[in-house]
């Protein structure tokens, strides 16, 4: 080997040469996609914002009211995305039942205040008191109920090819639907619209902004930075980190993956049930779908950020967010939001799978 | 005397493979007969005869979702896209939905006077072989950098977006022509017309002509499953599932392997859908929800992913539960127990616990693919076997 290298001290520079080659190649191809996808993101607001300056109202307010409500509904399918991408990025499942759970919660939310007491009687404290206490127990309850599915359905299969959990969590799914159709019946039904969604709080150039879309970010954002300095800051948050990267090296190390993984299933379970109670405070309808159609809007919006990502979870949520507010009320209202979505789901999966701000799993290393 | 007892070795695994090939042959010969016979035992007017041929379109379907999901390993979560391809194709092309047009090949004498497209039953199913076939490779094209839970997300999309299109078609016109009828239903379906039959429609009471006609595309499915099951073809799919690297690494092409499991599958799926929607009589966008999709995936993961008598028994077990005794014989149950609910509402509860339940207690199936049954019992006993013989 020595003497061939010495015979031919040029035969290293061309390979060397050759692979910085390749690898400009990759950060060109990487760069395009990245901003190939960022540029078709931006389509639909830059398209309807030229429409808008050069339609008979020549101003931005119909989009700028698109982004603020888009930016709403987006907190609430970031809280969820969260829990679709701390669950993949630990054991690499896509947690079906998530959606569905994000559904019981919103059921669970309007019968725990109906428990309470709470009504639209009640005065503005009683409320506030009141959907605070509900925030916590619905939190707790799907925290909980997302464990023991973890329990029952998923930990037995950990060994099992990945087909097979994945076909639990899609049994799981339904099941979760069944309950809330034995619930609440087929059809959307209204709950209690405690907090006056729809009024008006204030005006920027125009723009309305409604207490509905102060309430989604306002539980969203304070949600999110506790869990993202839980998981940075502490030393189960840095079990957690650990056994995402390699659950074999963080057994050897002492760390008990069994219950790291249900605290992960905790974390994700308790986010959607935030979630479920700000959007039944939000839309004041509620329905045992809503979980199916909420869990892959999410689920888009976690893959679009880069899976296993949390940041990047949270980013794809409000990105989704606009692209449905701006599909509902542009788009032959609203019935083909699905399709749209979807059709930006298949965009992502195709030109850039690993998300906007890249993927973290084991496989992306 | 190695030799000699290389040689009754080798023998008594000749009988032994004689004799089992031979135990499974009996009973299917007996389920065949059963199957011919069976509408002469039953009022042929009937709920029954009308939930089991359905079943037997249903069968169709499941083996086709076994060879994308069962042999090639590709978790398809959007099958439902080639039913609703499969029912619009008889919509389109056999009834009088397109009301502009006025071309009638070879169709039934009684709607000759109808305007619209009205083509034979047998030339749509032609067509919508090749039709699924290219949508089949459509949607597996972008799947296919993805791994497999991706996969299952992609396809769960397609589906969903052709659901989409088929509930809001009939607000999108092409030359003032809408392309579905939404939620409306296209209706009526021309009547069936095969050579030497007389034709017959949605409407027929009696069904045993349906019942038939279903029965020859479950043995023509059947035949075409089994066979290219054992083809070079369905091995490669085989190995692709079993390690997709190591497969690669022998020669199978990936990219021709995968794609053809799509287009074979969806050709299966429209074929059922052809059926269902001429059977039925109307083809409305409600038909086509995610949760078919599930149905059928759950028929062939019951029956045993892989197996095709597994996923023929899986497919008829879960018809007869979902149209017969879920509607009908227990519908009474939950007021027995003094509960006040609809057992119907129930039913995708039921597929959820089936699904999680067989997952858990019984993974391989009812009846399991006898490649997976060979390898848990016997191991690796077969190549033992050969180099015996060879010394």
């Amino acid at each position: 080997m020595e003497a061939h290298t010495e015979a031919a001290p040029g035969a290293p520079a061309p390979a060397s040469r050759a692979r910085t080659g390749r690898e400009t190649a990759e950060a060109v191809r990487d760069f395009l996609s990245k901003w190939g996808l960022i540029a078709v993101l931006l389509a639909l607001p830059v398209a309807y914002g030229i429409v808008d300056l050069t339609g008979p109202q020549h101003n931005l307010v119909r989009l700028g009211n698109n982004l603020v409500n888009g930016v709403s509904n987006g907190a609430i399918w970031a809280l969820i995305a969260v829990g679709y991408t701390l669950v993949y990025g630990i054991v690499e499942l896509i947690n079906f039942a998530h959606g569905d759970l994000f559904m019981i919660g919103s059921f669970s939310s309007a019968a725990i205040w109906g428990t309470l007491g709470v009504t639209l009687a009640t005065g503005a404290l009683g409320i506030v008191f009141g959907l605070l206490v509900t925030l916590v127990a619905v939190m707790i309850i799907c925290g909980l109920l997302n464990v023991c599915i973890e329990r029952v359905a998923y930990r037995p299969l950990r060994n099992a090819p990945k087909l097979a959990p994945l076909i639990t969590a899609v049994g799981f799914s339904f099941i979760l639907q069944n309950v809330g159709l034995l619930w609440r019946g087929g059809s959307p039904g209204s709950v209690d619209d405690l907090i006056h969604a729809q009024q008006n709080l204030f005006t920027v150039f125009g723009v309305q902004v409604q207490r509905s879309d102060v309430l989604a970010v306002a539980v969203t954002i304070p949600l999110v930075i506790a869990m993202t300095a839980f998981i940075s800051r502490s030393r189960l948050g840095k079990a957690m980190r650990a056994t995402a990267q390699d659950p074999e090296a963080s057994r050897l190390m002492g760390i008990n993956v069994d219950s790291t993984i249900s605290l992960t299933f905790l974390i994700g379970g308790m986010l959607a049930g935030a979630a479920g109670l700000v959007y039944a405070l939000y839309q004041t309808t509620v329905w045992f779908f809503q979980g199916f159609q909420g869990g892959l809007i999410a689920f888009t919006a976690a893959v679009m950020g880069g899976i296993g990502n949390i940041r990047g979870a949270v980013l794809g949520g409000f990105i989704i967010g606009i692209i449905q507010a701006i599909s509902d009320n542009r788009i032959a209202g609203g019935t083909w939001t699905a399709a749209v979505v979807f059709g930006y789901l298949i965009i992502v999966m195709v030109f850039r799978p690993q998300g906007l701000l890249g993927e973290e799993t084991r496989e992306a290393g | 005397m190695s030799a000699l007892a290389a040689r009754t070795n080798a023998l008594v695994v000749r009988a032994n493979t004689l004799t089992r090939g031979r135990a499974a042959l009996i009973p299917a010969i007996i389920a065949i007969v059963f199957a011919l016979v069976f509408p002469l035992l039953i009022d042929d007017t009937g709920k029954l005869i009308g939930v089991t041929t359905r079943g037997l379109a249903l069968v169709v379907m499941a083996l086709g979702l076994n060879i994308v999901v069962g042999y090639a390993g590709l978790l398809d979560l959007g099958y439902v896209a080639f039913y609703a391809f499969g029912s619009y194709a008889v919509g389109w092309f056999g009834s009088s939905f397109f009301s502009k047009l006025n071309i009638h090949v070879l169709s039934a004498g009684s709607v000759s006077s109808q305007p619209g497209l009205h083509l034979n039953f047998l030339l749509i199913l032609v067509a919508i072989v090749a039709i699924c076939a290219l949508v089949g490779v459509l949607i597996g094209l972008p799947t296919l950098r993805l791994r497999g839970d991706y996969i299952a997300i992609v396809t769960l999309g397609f589906g969903e977006i052709i659901r989409v299109f088929a509930v809001n078609g009939d607000s999108l016109k092409f030359f003032g022509q809408s392309i579905t009828a939404g939620n409306l239903g296209i209706t009526p379906i021309d009547p069936v017309k095969l050579p030497l039959v007389a034709p017959f429609s949605a409407l027929n009471l009696n069904l045993t002509p349906w019942y038939y006609t279903g029965l020859a595309l479950v043995f023509l499915a059947l035949f075409i499953n089994v066979r290219v099951r054992d083809s070079r073809l369905g091995r490669a799919w085989i190995a692709v599932r079993e390690d997709e690297v190591a497969a690669a690494s022998m020669g199978v092409p990936l990219v021709k392997t995968k794609l053809q499991a799509y287009a074979t599958g969806g050709a299966f799926g429209g074929v059922a859908g052809v059926f269902l929607g001429a059977f039925l009589g109307t083809i409305t966008a409600s038909q086509f929800e995610f949760s078919f999709s599930i149905f059928i995936l759950a028929m062939i993961i019951l029956g045993g992913l892989g197996s095709v008598w597994g996923v023929v028994v899986g497919s008829l077990a879960l018809t007869y539960i979902n149209y017969y005794l879920i509607p009908g014989t227990f519908r009474t149950l939950p007021s027995v127990f003094g509960l006040n609910f609809d057992l119907t509402d129930l039913s995708f509860g039921i597929f959820g616990f089936l699904l999680v339940l067989m997952m858990l207690l019984r993974p391989e199936g009812l009846i399991p693919e006898r490649r997976r049954k060979i390898e848990l019992t016997e191991g690796v006993g077969t190549d033992e076997t050969v180099y015996e013989v060879q010394a």
